[in-house]
Parts: C-alpha cells; sequence; structure tokens
C-alpha cells in the first residue's frame, strides 16, 4: 500500500507535467491540474493509511 | 521587476542578521515542546542541524541551486526549454560577493538551518543524533537546493509565466514553499519512518498526551522567530520576487497581522474547544500564521494577511488533533501542520489574491503539486535509504531513560529531581 500510495504521488505530477506540455487551453491545462492534484490527494491519503495501520506500539 | 541596486545591498546584510533569530526562536520552542530528559539532545541537536545545514549548503547545496540569470542546466521536452539545475562550482566558488546572489547566498546560509530544525522537532524524543544530523546533510546538500533552484534560481517553476503564460510563474517570496512546505512534508516523512513515541498511542484507547515540559521556551522562542521572520520575509522578497525595498514596511506589518491572526484564532479555537486556551497551540497558530505570512507578506494587502494568518491559526489545532487521532502521526513539534499545511495555505492564497496576470492560481497549483507529488516521495525514498544505513529509531533503552542520558550522557536539568512522595500531605 505504501508503494501503491507513492506511485499515485508520482503519477499525480507526472500528470501535471503532461498537462503543461500537450494542452495549449488554459481551462483544460486547469481542469487537468486540478485533477492531478486530486490523484496526489489519493495518494497522500494512502500513504497515510498505510502507515496509520503500521504504526502501533513499538517493543 | 527586480529593482536590486546597489541601495539595497547594506539593507539586505542588516536584514539578513536578523534572520538567525527564526531559527533559534524555532529551536526553544521545539526544544520546549520536548519532554525535560530530551531537552538537551533536542537543543544541541538543533545547533548541530543549523551547523551542519550551513556547511552543506556552502559545499554542494550552493553550486546546485545558483541564482536567476547563472549558469545551469536544461532539457528540452515538448519544445520547451525545462531549466532543472544550476551549474555552478562546488564551496561557493565564483560567487560575486558585492552582487545579490551574495544576499541570497548569506540569507539561505540560514534559511536551510530553519528548514532543517523543523523535522528535528517533529522527530524529537526518539531520533537518533546522528542519523538527524547525516538527514540534514541531505536536505541542505541536495533536496533544498533542487528545488529552490525551480523556485527562487530561474528553473522551471519560476519560468511558467513566460513558457505557459501562468501568471508571474510559482510565486513563493518568502520560502512558504522552499522552506515551510518542504520543511513539513520532511517532518511527516520522518514521523513515518521513525513511528510514534512509546506510549503514545495505547491499545484500546485514545493517544495519551505528552504535554510541553517547558511552556516559557516555547512562547519566548514564537516571540524571537517573530522577529526574524519579519526580516526573512522582508529579505527574500527584495532577492527572490525584486520587491522595492521602500515596500518593505508592507511585508513587515502583513508579517505581523499574520502572525497575530494564528495566534488569536488558536486561542479562540483552542478556549471553544478545550475550555481554555492551549498555550503551546497558540504558540504553533503564530508560528503558522509566520509560515503561511511567508507566502503573502510581500504580496497582499494587510487584511489579505490577517485573514490568510487567521485561517492558518484556526485550523491548526483541527489539522493536529484529526493526525493525531485518525492518522496516529506523533508530530511533538506540530511541524507538519505548522509548516507544511500553514505553508501550503499561504499558497493558494497567494494564488487567488495577489496581483497577477491570468493564470496565476494554476502556477500556485503546479508549484504544490511538485511538492506533494515530486518532492515527497523523493525525499520518502532518500531518508528510507538513509534510514537502513544509519538508523532513524533510537534504541529503545534511549526512549526509556530519555535522549539526554542515552546520547549525551548528561540531563539537561540535572539538578531536577522529582521524588514521588514529596508532594503527598504529611
Amino acid at each position: 500500500m505504501k508503494l501503491a500510495g507513492l506511485s499515485l504521488l508520482l503519477s499525480g505530477w507526472i500528470l501535471v507535467l503532461f498537462a503543461l506540455v500537450l494542452l495549449p487551453s488554459p481551462a483544460e491545462r486547469a481542469a487537468f491540474v486540478v485533477a492531478a492534484l486530486a490523484v496526489e490527494g489519493l495518494g497522500l491519503a494512502l500513504e497515510l493509511r498505510a502507515h496509520r495501520d503500521g504504526a502501533g506500539e513499538r517493543p | 521587476m527586480n529593482t536590486f541596486s546597489s541601495s539595497s545591498s547594506p539593507l539586505c546584510v542588516l536584514l539578513v542578521l536578523l534572520v538567525p533569530l527564526a531559527p533559534i526562536g524555532l529551536a526553544l520552542l521545539n526544544a520546549g515542546l520536548n519532554r525535560s530528559r530530551s531537552a538537551a539532545q533536542a537543543l544541541l541537536g538543533s545547533l548541530c542541524v543549523m551547523a551542519l545545514a550551513a556547511v552543506a549548503y556552502c559545499v554542494a547545496g550552493w553550486s546546485l541551486e545558483g541564482f536567476a540569470g547563472t549558469a545551469s542546466h536544461t532539457v528540452s521536452l515538448g519544445g520547451v526549454s525545462w531549466n532543472w539545475i544550476a551549474a555552478r562550482p562546488l564551496f561557493l566558488r565564483g560567487v560575486q560577493w558585492t552582487a545579490p546572489e551574495a544576499c541570497a547566498a548569506a540569507l539561505q546560509v540560514f534559511a536551510v538551518g530553519l528548514l532543517a530544525l523543523i523535522p528535528w522537532g517533529s522527530g524529537a524524543d526518539r531520533w537518533r543524533l546522528g542519523s538527524g544530523c547525516a538527514a540534514t546533510v541531505l536536505l541542505a546538500g541536495f533536496i533544498y537546493p533542487l528545488f529552490a533552484h525551480w523556485v527562487w534560481g530561474g528553473g522551471w517553476l519560476a519560468q511558467l509565466g513566460p513558457a505557459f503564460h501562468l501568471g508571474r510563474g510559482f510565486m513563493d517570496p518568502g520560502g512558504a514553499a522552499t522552506i515551510q512546505m518542504l520543511g513539513g512534508l520532511m517532518a511527516l516523512v520522518v514521523v513515518w519512518i521513525l513511528g510514534p513515541r512509546r506510549g503514545k498511542f495505547p491499545e484500546n484507547s485514545p493517544p495519551a498526551a505528552i504535554p510541553a515540559h517547558n511552556i516559557v521556551f516555547v512562547l519566548f522562542g514564537c516571540m524571537i522567530a517573530l522577529v526574524g521572520w519579519s526580516a526573512l520575509n522582508a529579505a527574500a522578497a527584495i532577492l527572490f520576487a525584486g520587491a522595492d525595498p521602500a515596500a518593505l514596511p508592507r511585508t513587515v506589518v502583513n508579517t505581523m497581522l499574520s502572525a497575530c491572526g494564528g495566534l488569536l484564532a488558536a486561542l479562540l479555537v483552542t478556549r471553544l474547544r478545550f475550555g481554555k486556551p492551549d498555550a503551546s497551540l497558540c504558540a504553533n497558530g503564530a508560528i503558522a500564521g509566520l509560515a503561511a505570512s511567508s507566502a503573502v507578506a510581500a504580496l497582499v494587502s494587510p487584511p489579505a494577511a490577517l485573514f490568510t494568518g487567521v485561517v492558518a491559526g484556526a485550523l491548526l489545532p483541527l489539522i493536529i488533533e484529526f493526525l493525531e487521532v485518525r492518522c496516529r502521526l506523533d508530530d511533538p513539534s506540530g511541524g507538519i501542520v505548522v509548516h507544511g499545511f500553514a505553508g501550503l495555505w499561504g499558497l493558494l492564497v497567494s494564488g487567488f489574491l495577489a496581483p497577477a496576470p491570468a493564470g496565476q492560481f494554476v502556477a500556485q497549483l503546479v508549484g504544490i503539486a511538485t511538492l506533494v507529488g515530486l518532492m515527497l516521495p523523493l525525499v520518502y525514498l532518500l531518508c528510507a535509504l538513509l534510514n537502513r544505513v544509519a538508523p532513524f529509531r533510537t534504541h529503545p533503552e534511549g526512549e526509556r531513560i530519555g535522549m539526554d542520558l542515552h546520547e549525551l550522557g548528561a540531563g539537561a536539568y540535572p539538578e531536577f529531581v522529582t521524588h514521588s512522595d514529596e508532594f503527598l500531605p504529611r
């Protein structure tokens, strides 16, 4: 799950780069950047959840 | 437009001389929020972290960061040139000591110390001094310069305006992204890797409260940081945002207003939530206001700066509680929220309220996405690798007896002995 979270974070950033390079329209670009941030948010949530589940008491 | 002139240089030097008060205040605040049995290790660690950050930055960091308009490496992608890293010699060679780049280097020698203190505070009570120093070298020598080049060194984030018609490009006049948010993300990674302190999350019960050992340190550190932060915002505005030195009073007023808003909002929220104001959360509210002000102080009107601080301070106790209770994150200094979230909030506000051409908000979103989507995984990967070589977490015995005795061999308060029967009625 940690790896999936990190992958989603990175994927979100790559989407941002693609939006900048491939989309000429400002509205489309903005929408794509927001969507990419949502992907990153999902990755962060997954990462938080993965660490929460493993955050028990240590010996 | 950059208005840096020969007359700005003495003013910048004067401001840079005040900047160390920001990390000093933060170090004091972190030490106060710590447990008494780890206070000396926390403060000695703060000194070591600031020293190593300065050295690593001067040895390698500056050569990777550079300054706008100086030599750099670029790659071409999609018909656009992406300036991604500077190409300067190591050990500050080639710096023109009478030019703005010298002031920028001097400012950042202290700024990296402030940055490195953020994760150090979050790893308190369980982070080994040695691995904390190693992580600092990584942070100040590579991670910070890489991102700072993109924002302050004429890199691709700064070029979003001319290259993609996104406002004036990613704007971060006081280090809300390069210092605060990056530090907050590093703090998050450190907390993830270290795990919670012993006894923080007992089985089948709510998280245990581990109170600050010296609230006077916390509040006094907050006051000292206010001076340093004002200088940091003012100097960075001149150097990195081309602010007119004559307009600096507005930056200073905005910094103060944002901090005041953060403090008062946190005071009100904790009063309503817990029945009485919480001193440590109020201090952190003020610091959150300062962190948010780094994005807005040089750009917006005083009411907007006050609004930024109020929202940062009002949300701080709620997000800290959420992260602790729901996400089981043990962050003794609150650095993840105080610096990470508040920096993020400031960057969003500057995208909305700063006077800039169309597309500025999208530029701010691209900068935030880069921090969360690229820098966070990069920091995580590097810290996880470092953790394999130099384990972050101390020995269980170190946690039991305290980091002072375990790592330094002596406590911060050797004459402070508590006898369990001292307060019982005789």
